[in-house]
Protein backbone atom coordinates (compact mmCIF):
# COMPACT_ATOMS: atom_id res chain seq x y z
CA UNK A 1 0.00 0.00 0.00
CA UNK A 2 2.18 3.15 -1.08
CA UNK A 3 0.80 6.60 0.59
CA UNK A 4 -1.40 8.07 -1.99
CA UNK A 5 -3.37 5.26 -1.86
CA UNK A 6 -3.53 5.06 2.19
CA UNK A 7 -4.65 8.83 1.65
CA UNK A 8 -7.95 8.07 -0.78
CA UNK A 9 -8.77 5.16 1.55
CA UNK A 10 -9.76 7.08 4.54
CA UNK A 11 -11.14 10.10 2.61
CA UNK A 12 -8.52 12.33 4.31
CA UNK A 13 -7.58 15.39 2.84
CA UNK A 14 -11.52 15.98 1.09
CA UNK A 15 -13.81 18.60 2.27
CA UNK A 16 -15.83 16.60 4.67
CA UNK A 17 -18.32 19.25 5.86
CA UNK A 18 -19.39 19.69 2.53
CA UNK A 19 -18.57 16.52 0.84
CA UNK A 20 -21.56 13.95 1.85
CA UNK A 21 -20.30 11.61 0.41
CA UNK A 22 -16.95 11.40 2.58
CA UNK A 23 -18.88 11.87 5.95
CA UNK A 24 -20.70 8.82 4.86
CA UNK A 25 -17.29 7.51 4.14
CA UNK A 26 -15.55 8.13 7.26
CA UNK A 27 -18.88 6.82 8.56
CA UNK A 28 -18.95 2.96 7.32
CA UNK A 29 -15.51 2.91 7.59
CA UNK A 30 -15.10 3.84 11.35
CA UNK A 31 -15.02 0.64 14.16
CA UNK A 32 -18.74 0.18 15.61
CA UNK A 33 -17.20 0.96 19.17
CA UNK A 34 -15.94 4.50 18.29
CA UNK A 35 -19.02 5.63 17.02
CA UNK A 36 -21.29 4.17 19.84
CA UNK A 37 -18.76 5.99 22.23
CA UNK A 38 -18.84 9.14 20.67
CA UNK A 39 -22.88 8.74 19.88
CA UNK A 40 -23.14 8.23 23.73
CA UNK A 41 -20.85 11.64 24.90
CA UNK A 42 -22.80 13.76 22.21
CA UNK A 43 -25.45 13.32 24.35
CA UNK A 44 -28.32 13.74 21.53
CA UNK A 45 -30.21 10.53 22.14
CA UNK A 46 -33.88 12.47 21.37
CA UNK A 47 -33.30 12.70 18.22
CA UNK A 48 -32.83 9.23 17.45
CA UNK A 49 -35.94 8.45 19.74
CA UNK A 50 -38.09 11.19 17.50
CA UNK A 51 -36.36 9.71 14.85
CA UNK A 52 -38.76 7.93 11.84
CA UNK A 53 -37.06 4.61 10.84
CA UNK A 54 -37.80 4.30 6.79
CA UNK A 55 -35.28 0.92 7.48
CA UNK A 56 -34.89 -0.70 10.51
CA UNK A 57 -31.01 -2.26 10.55
CA UNK A 58 -30.73 -4.87 8.66
CA UNK A 59 -27.42 -7.20 7.87
CA UNK A 60 -26.75 -8.22 3.88
CA UNK A 61 -23.71 -8.72 1.96
CA UNK A 62 -22.41 -6.76 -0.92
CA UNK A 63 -19.92 -7.51 -3.43
CA UNK A 64 -16.03 -5.71 -3.58
CA UNK A 65 -14.98 -4.85 -6.40
CA UNK A 66 -11.20 -4.36 -7.03
CA UNK A 67 -9.71 -3.03 -10.73
CA UNK A 68 -6.69 -4.99 -11.61
CA UNK A 69 -3.70 -2.42 -10.78
CA UNK A 70 -5.76 -0.30 -9.59
CA UNK A 71 -6.74 1.09 -12.93
CA UNK A 72 -7.87 -1.72 -15.00
CA UNK A 73 -11.00 -4.32 -15.63
CA UNK A 74 -12.96 -4.34 -12.47
CA UNK A 75 -12.83 -8.15 -10.66
CA UNK A 76 -14.97 -8.84 -8.18
CA UNK A 77 -12.31 -8.87 -4.82
CA UNK A 78 -14.85 -11.09 -2.59
CA UNK A 79 -18.36 -10.16 -0.65
CA UNK A 80 -18.24 -8.30 2.53
CA UNK A 81 -20.85 -8.04 5.59
CA UNK A 82 -22.63 -4.58 5.51
CA UNK A 83 -25.31 -3.61 7.72
CA UNK A 84 -27.56 -0.69 6.13
CA UNK A 85 -30.50 1.59 7.98
CA UNK A 86 -32.50 4.72 6.95
CA UNK A 87 -34.16 7.03 9.15
CA UNK A 88 -36.16 10.53 8.85
CA UNK A 89 -34.99 13.14 11.14
CA UNK A 90 -38.00 15.22 13.42
CA UNK A 91 -37.33 17.89 11.27
CA UNK A 92 -37.67 15.74 7.74
CA UNK A 93 -33.97 15.31 6.64
CA UNK A 94 -33.70 11.62 5.12
CA UNK A 95 -30.27 9.79 6.26
CA UNK A 96 -28.80 6.73 5.42
CA UNK A 97 -26.47 4.59 7.06
CA UNK A 98 -24.46 1.82 5.29
CA UNK A 99 -21.48 0.10 7.39
CA UNK A 100 -18.91 -2.32 7.49
CA UNK A 101 -19.90 -5.46 9.58
CA UNK A 102 -22.93 -6.48 11.86
CA UNK A 103 -23.51 -3.86 14.78
CA UNK A 104 -26.93 -2.68 14.14
CA UNK A 105 -26.32 0.12 16.46
CA UNK A 106 -23.49 1.25 14.14
CA UNK A 107 -25.85 1.40 11.12
CA UNK A 108 -28.52 3.21 13.22
CA UNK A 109 -26.07 6.09 14.23
CA UNK A 110 -24.48 6.04 10.79
CA UNK A 111 -28.06 6.92 8.81
CA UNK A 112 -29.15 9.37 12.02
CA UNK A 113 -25.41 11.26 12.01
CA UNK A 114 -26.34 11.52 8.20
CA UNK A 115 -29.65 13.10 8.21
CA UNK A 116 -28.10 15.47 11.45
CA UNK A 117 -25.10 16.89 8.57
CA UNK A 118 -27.77 17.77 6.07
CA UNK A 119 -29.60 19.54 8.95
CA UNK A 120 -28.40 23.33 9.14
CA UNK A 121 -29.23 23.06 12.93
CA UNK A 122 -27.19 20.09 13.84
CA UNK A 123 -24.98 19.78 11.38
CA UNK A 124 -21.86 22.03 13.37
CA UNK A 125 -22.83 19.39 16.68
CA UNK A 126 -22.55 16.02 14.26
CA UNK A 127 -19.67 17.74 12.40
CA UNK A 128 -17.67 18.42 15.62
CA UNK A 129 -18.84 15.64 17.94
CA UNK A 130 -18.83 12.63 15.63
CA UNK A 131 -17.35 12.78 12.07
CA UNK A 132 -14.15 14.84 13.35
CA UNK A 133 -12.91 12.94 15.95
CA UNK A 134 -13.84 9.59 13.92
CA UNK A 135 -11.69 11.27 10.96
CA UNK A 136 -9.27 12.12 13.35
CA UNK A 137 -8.72 8.53 14.61
CA UNK A 138 -8.86 6.86 11.43
CA UNK A 139 -6.13 8.98 10.02
CA UNK A 140 -3.89 8.01 13.10
CA UNK A 141 -4.86 4.36 12.66
CA UNK A 142 -3.59 5.01 8.56
CA UNK A 143 -0.89 6.69 9.63
CA UNK A 144 0.03 4.20 12.30
CA UNK A 145 -0.17 1.35 9.59
CA UNK A 146 1.31 3.12 6.97
CA UNK A 147 4.77 3.83 9.49
CA UNK A 148 4.52 -0.16 10.26
CA UNK A 149 4.77 -1.07 7.06
CA UNK A 150 7.03 1.89 6.14
CA UNK A 151 9.30 -0.16 8.70
CA UNK A 152 9.37 -2.94 7.05
CA UNK A 153 9.98 -2.15 3.89
CA UNK A 154 13.69 -3.79 2.38
CA UNK A 155 16.00 -1.92 0.49
CA UNK A 156 17.33 -4.29 -2.66
CA UNK A 157 20.28 -2.28 -3.58
CA UNK A 158 21.15 -4.70 -6.38
CA UNK A 159 17.80 -4.26 -8.01
CA UNK A 160 16.09 -1.05 -9.08
CA UNK A 161 12.55 0.07 -8.32
CA UNK A 162 10.08 0.46 -11.16
CA UNK A 163 8.02 2.78 -9.20
CA UNK A 164 8.87 5.17 -6.41
CA UNK A 165 7.60 3.77 -2.96
CA UNK B 1 -39.06 5.26 -16.53
CA UNK B 2 -35.60 4.70 -15.72
CA UNK B 3 -34.66 2.26 -13.58
CA UNK B 4 -31.00 3.34 -12.44
CA UNK B 5 -32.84 6.98 -12.31
CA UNK B 6 -31.68 8.32 -9.11
CA UNK B 7 -33.49 7.59 -5.71
CA UNK B 8 -35.65 10.27 -4.47
CA UNK B 9 -35.32 9.67 -0.49
CA UNK B 10 -37.02 12.80 0.28
CA UNK B 11 -40.45 11.65 1.11
CA UNK B 12 -40.24 8.31 1.19
CA UNK B 13 -42.90 6.27 3.77
CA UNK B 14 -41.62 3.43 6.07
CA UNK B 15 -42.28 -0.25 4.61
CA UNK B 16 -42.33 -3.17 7.00
CA UNK B 17 -41.84 -2.21 10.80
CA UNK B 18 -40.44 -5.90 11.13
CA UNK B 19 -39.36 -7.02 7.34
CA UNK B 20 -38.33 -10.81 8.36
CA UNK B 21 -41.27 -11.93 10.46
CA UNK B 22 -43.88 -9.47 8.50
CA UNK B 23 -42.63 -10.73 5.12
CA UNK B 24 -42.48 -14.23 5.90
CA UNK B 25 -45.96 -13.95 7.81
CA UNK B 26 -47.26 -12.16 4.11
CA UNK B 27 -45.60 -14.91 1.84
CA UNK B 28 -47.90 -17.61 4.23
CA UNK B 29 -50.99 -15.87 3.52
CA UNK B 30 -50.25 -15.06 -0.45
CA UNK B 31 -49.04 -18.85 -0.07
CA UNK B 32 -52.34 -20.09 1.20
CA UNK B 33 -54.50 -17.70 -0.95
CA UNK B 34 -53.19 -19.33 -4.13
CA UNK B 35 -53.26 -22.72 -3.11
CA UNK B 36 -57.14 -22.53 -2.05
CA UNK B 37 -58.08 -19.33 -4.71
CA UNK B 38 -60.82 -17.46 -3.46
CA UNK B 39 -59.73 -17.70 0.16
CA UNK B 40 -59.36 -14.20 1.31
CA UNK B 41 -56.21 -12.93 2.87
CA UNK B 42 -56.12 -10.19 4.80
CA UNK B 43 -52.66 -8.05 5.88
CA UNK B 44 -53.01 -6.60 9.18
CA UNK B 45 -49.40 -4.72 8.98
CA UNK B 46 -48.79 -1.41 10.50
CA UNK B 47 -47.25 0.41 7.39
CA UNK B 48 -49.24 3.34 5.51
CA UNK B 49 -49.36 3.02 1.90
CA UNK B 50 -48.04 5.52 0.17
CA UNK B 51 -50.45 7.19 -2.44
CA UNK B 52 -51.47 4.77 -5.52
CA UNK B 53 -51.13 1.31 -3.58
CA UNK B 54 -53.14 0.09 -1.08
CA UNK B 55 -52.24 -2.24 1.75
CA UNK B 56 -52.67 -5.84 0.13
CA UNK B 57 -51.04 -5.10 -2.44
CA UNK B 58 -48.21 -2.73 -0.59
CA UNK B 59 -47.62 -6.19 1.72
CA UNK B 60 -47.99 -8.30 -1.27
CA UNK B 61 -45.08 -6.44 -3.21
CA UNK B 62 -42.94 -5.83 -0.54
CA UNK B 63 -43.16 -9.91 0.71
CA UNK B 64 -42.72 -11.21 -3.47
CA UNK B 65 -40.21 -8.38 -5.71
CA UNK B 66 -36.80 -7.99 -5.34
CA UNK B 67 -33.50 -7.33 -7.69
CA UNK B 68 -34.35 -10.20 -9.86
CA UNK B 69 -38.27 -9.32 -10.55
CA UNK B 70 -39.12 -6.38 -13.10
CA UNK B 71 -41.86 -4.71 -12.25
CA UNK B 72 -44.67 -2.79 -14.21
CA UNK B 73 -46.87 -0.06 -13.80
CA UNK B 74 -49.82 1.24 -15.37
CA UNK B 75 -50.16 4.89 -15.97
CA UNK B 76 -52.24 5.76 -13.01
CA UNK B 77 -49.55 4.28 -11.20
CA UNK B 78 -46.62 6.47 -12.29
CA UNK B 79 -46.62 9.03 -9.23
CA UNK B 80 -43.00 9.45 -8.23
CA UNK B 81 -43.38 8.62 -4.32
CA UNK B 82 -44.82 5.40 -4.89
CA UNK B 83 -41.97 4.80 -7.12
CA UNK B 84 -39.44 5.64 -4.51
CA UNK B 85 -41.20 3.50 -2.15
CA UNK B 86 -41.39 0.13 -4.35
CA UNK B 87 -37.62 1.24 -5.64
CA UNK B 88 -36.09 1.41 -2.06
CA UNK B 89 -37.84 -1.23 -0.30
CA UNK B 90 -37.91 -4.00 -2.92
CA UNK B 91 -34.71 -3.10 -4.75
CA UNK B 92 -36.92 -4.21 -7.73
CA UNK B 93 -36.22 -2.59 -10.88
CA UNK B 94 -39.51 -0.89 -12.82
CA UNK B 95 -39.72 -1.26 -16.45
CA UNK B 96 -41.95 0.53 -18.82
CA UNK B 97 -42.02 -3.03 -21.06
CA UNK B 98 -44.86 -5.01 -20.08
CA UNK B 99 -43.89 -8.26 -21.64
CA UNK B 100 -40.92 -8.71 -19.66
CA UNK B 101 -42.40 -7.50 -16.10
CA UNK B 102 -42.12 -10.33 -13.34
CA UNK B 103 -44.79 -8.16 -11.49
CA UNK B 104 -47.33 -6.05 -12.46
CA UNK B 105 -49.37 -3.59 -10.77
CA UNK B 106 -52.65 -2.17 -12.10
CA UNK B 107 -54.55 0.46 -10.21
CA UNK B 108 -56.93 2.22 -13.20
CA UNK B 109 -59.35 -0.56 -14.56
CA UNK B 110 -61.60 1.58 -16.65
CA UNK B 111 -58.39 2.02 -19.34
CA UNK B 112 -57.01 -1.29 -18.56
CA UNK B 113 -53.92 -2.74 -20.03
CA UNK B 114 -54.57 -5.65 -22.10
CA UNK B 115 -53.39 -8.89 -20.01
CA UNK B 116 -52.01 -10.31 -23.16
CA UNK B 117 -49.13 -7.85 -23.14
CA UNK B 118 -47.51 -9.60 -20.47
CA UNK B 119 -45.54 -12.43 -20.06
CA UNK B 120 -47.06 -15.24 -20.89
CA UNK B 121 -44.05 -17.79 -19.50
CA UNK B 122 -41.66 -19.84 -21.63
CA UNK B 123 -42.49 -23.53 -22.70
CA UNK B 124 -39.73 -24.76 -20.16
CA UNK B 125 -40.29 -22.34 -17.38
CA UNK B 126 -44.07 -21.11 -17.50
CA UNK B 127 -43.50 -19.97 -13.72
CA UNK B 128 -41.78 -16.62 -15.69
CA UNK B 129 -45.26 -15.59 -16.71
CA UNK B 130 -45.82 -11.73 -15.58
CA UNK B 131 -47.95 -12.31 -11.89
CA UNK B 132 -50.41 -9.34 -12.40
CA UNK B 133 -51.79 -7.52 -9.66
CA UNK B 134 -55.26 -5.56 -9.91
CA UNK B 135 -56.21 -3.05 -7.17
CA UNK B 136 -60.23 -3.15 -7.19
CA UNK B 137 -62.29 -1.22 -4.70
CA UNK B 138 -63.94 -3.92 -3.74
CA UNK B 139 -63.37 -7.81 -3.21
CA UNK B 140 -67.20 -8.24 -1.67
CA UNK B 141 -69.59 -6.08 -3.27
CA UNK B 142 -69.27 -6.87 -7.25
CA UNK B 143 -70.86 -9.32 -8.92
CA UNK B 144 -70.64 -13.07 -8.13
CA UNK B 145 -68.54 -14.87 -9.71
CA UNK B 146 -67.56 -19.06 -9.22
CA UNK B 147 -64.49 -20.64 -9.46
CA UNK B 148 -62.94 -24.17 -10.08
CA UNK B 149 -60.09 -25.82 -10.15
CA UNK B 150 -57.56 -27.18 -8.25
CA UNK B 151 -57.60 -25.86 -4.18
CA UNK B 152 -60.64 -25.73 -4.49
CA UNK B 153 -63.40 -28.47 -3.00
CA UNK B 154 -66.72 -28.10 -5.00
CA UNK B 155 -66.64 -24.38 -6.38
CA UNK B 156 -65.91 -20.40 -4.32
CA UNK B 157 -67.62 -17.65 -4.99
CA UNK B 158 -65.86 -14.23 -5.22
CA UNK B 159 -67.56 -10.53 -5.67
CA UNK B 160 -64.62 -8.45 -6.81
CA UNK B 161 -65.61 -4.87 -8.19
CA UNK B 162 -64.72 -3.07 -11.36
CA UNK B 163 -63.79 -5.94 -13.70
CA UNK B 164 -65.90 -6.28 -16.48
CA UNK B 165 -66.62 -9.38 -18.67
CA UNK B 166 -64.41 -8.65 -21.26
CA UNK B 167 -61.57 -8.85 -18.66
CA UNK B 168 -62.70 -12.08 -17.36
CA UNK B 169 -63.23 -13.57 -21.26
CA UNK B 170 -59.19 -12.35 -22.20
CA UNK B 171 -58.12 -14.13 -18.93
CA UNK B 172 -60.19 -17.56 -19.87
CA UNK B 173 -58.28 -17.43 -23.39
CA UNK B 174 -54.67 -16.72 -22.24
CA UNK B 175 -55.06 -19.58 -19.60
CA UNK B 176 -56.69 -21.85 -21.87
CA UNK B 177 -53.00 -22.54 -23.29
CA UNK B 178 -52.22 -23.74 -20.46
CA UNK B 179 -49.01 -24.43 -19.15
CA UNK B 180 -49.05 -20.52 -20.52
CA UNK B 181 -51.18 -18.08 -18.88
CA UNK B 182 -50.96 -15.27 -16.25
CA UNK B 183 -51.59 -15.36 -12.61
CA UNK B 184 -53.68 -12.28 -11.01
CA UNK B 185 -54.17 -11.26 -7.41
CA UNK B 186 -57.12 -9.41 -6.84
CA UNK B 187 -56.59 -6.70 -3.83
CA UNK B 188 -58.76 -4.04 -2.10
CA UNK B 189 -57.77 -2.64 0.84
CA UNK B 190 -55.94 -4.84 3.31
CA UNK B 191 -57.46 -7.98 1.43
CA UNK B 192 -56.27 -10.44 -1.34
CA UNK B 193 -57.86 -13.29 -3.74
CA UNK B 194 -55.17 -15.09 -5.97
CA UNK B 195 -56.53 -16.46 -8.89
CA UNK B 196 -53.51 -18.62 -10.41
CA UNK B 197 -53.98 -19.25 -14.29
CA UNK B 198 -55.54 -22.99 -13.23
CA UNK B 199 -58.67 -22.10 -11.72
CA UNK B 200 -61.61 -21.56 -14.03
CA UNK B 201 -63.62 -18.46 -13.50
CA UNK B 202 -67.38 -18.64 -14.79
CA UNK B 203 -69.79 -15.57 -14.48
Amino acid sequence: MNETHTEKFVGIGADVADNRKAWISVLSKAKAGDVVQLWEQAATPELMQLAQTLRPPEIGMVMVQGRTGGAGAPFNLGEMTVTRCAVRLDSGETGIGYVAGRNKQHAKIAAVVDAMMQSPSHRQLAQDRIIAPLEATAKSRSALISKKAKATQVEFFTMVRDRKA
Amino acid sequence: MNAYAPLDLASVLPGFTDPTTESQTAFRAIMNATAKPGTLAVFDNAFVPPQGINKAAGACLLTLADQDTKLWLDESLQISDLQSWLRFHTGAPLTSSDGESTFALIGDLTNMASLGGFDQGDAKYPDRATTVIVMVTSLTSGSSLTLKGPGIQTEAQISPEGLNAAFWEERAELVSHFQFGIDLMLCAGNQLISIPRTTRVSF
